[in-house]
């Protein structure tokens, strides 16, 4: 059905901010897909422009702060002419539950999407019960 | 002056520079005018021009470019697959095809265009073509 379908421009978002930066420059939202399977939960977010070390992804408690960077320097030079979209860093921020496997997390970034794996810690996996 | 040094001032100047451009007319004759996926920028640097598309998640063999005098087509599709016992907690990233043609309003030199596509933004360079380029004239 996807294949089919005529892809339409979803607006950047704009970072709504919680809290104030003491840098000047707009964040922007990534979006973000969630979905889970039976032993992970899978976080896949939309960032161009983001090279693989300026990613970082903190979480602290139960918050889990993704962030990238982009890398402006190449527009050094550049005089715009023509523009639709803006730039700018990204950033989103989740809250867990208890149920993740904090340490099993693991973040893998391809063409920029940055797709976060978190596996469900073992208490917290769907069991199937046997009936008697 | 500034106790440090801002290294994001640049950016900012060049977000209010990018925001500043969002009502341009300049591509809006012909049937490119904005809205179609992928957004796009162009920019110019001296004579040349570059057309950067932000197309993350988008394969290098599920996208086609093609040059016809001074259009541009972009085509392709962007398809995003889930594990087929997924759950699917929340959906914004889209899917599909696309297909879009830019009509610059500058001569541009179809051999010496140039696409490169990483971290998911595309950039075209578009040398203008030596016949397009403006010659100075010398007052005798």
């Amino acid at each position: 059905m996807s294949g089919a379908q005529e892809l339409a421009v979803r607006e950047k978002q704009e970072l709504a901010k919680k809290e104030e930066k003491t840098i000047p420059g707009r964040y922007f939202v990534p979006a973000t897909d969630i979905f889970e399977t039976d032993d992970a939960l899978t976080l896949i977010m939309e960032m161009p422009g983001v090279e693989k070390k300026d990613v970082s992804i903190v979480l602290e408690d139960d918050r889990l702060r993704v962030e990238g960077q982009i890398d402006f320097s190449k527009y050094q030079g550049m005089e715009p002419v023509y523009t639709e979209y803006n730039v700018g860093h990204y950033a989103r921020g989740f809250t867990l539950s208890g149920k993740i496997d904090r340490d099993g997390i693991s973040a893998q970034l391809d063409g920029g999407v940055l797709t976060l794996t978190l596996p469900k810690a073992k208490e917290a996996m769907p069991r199937r019960i046997a009936v008697n | 002056m500034a106790l440090f040094p801002d290294p994001f001032n640049p950016l900012l100047g060049l977000q209010e520079a990018l925001e500043a451009f969002r009502t341009s007319n300049w591509l809006n004759s012909g049937p490119s005018g904005g809205g179609s996926y992928p957004p796009l920028n162009v920019f110019r640097k001296g004579d040349d021009f570059f057309l950067i598309a932000e197309v993350p998640g988008v394969n290098k063999s599920d996208l086609d470019l093609q040059v016809k005098g001074r259009t541009i087509r972009l085509s392709g599709t962007k398809a995003i697959t889930y594990a087929e016992t997924a759950s699917v907690h929340r959906r914004e990233r889209l899917a599909g095809r696309f297909d879009r043609s830019v009509s610059l309003p500058v001569e541009i030199d179809p051999e010496g265009v140039k696409a490169e596509c990483h971290d998911g933004i595309l950039a075209l360079s578009l040398p203008r073509a030596e016949r397009d380029k403006p010659s100075s004239i010398k007052i005798g």
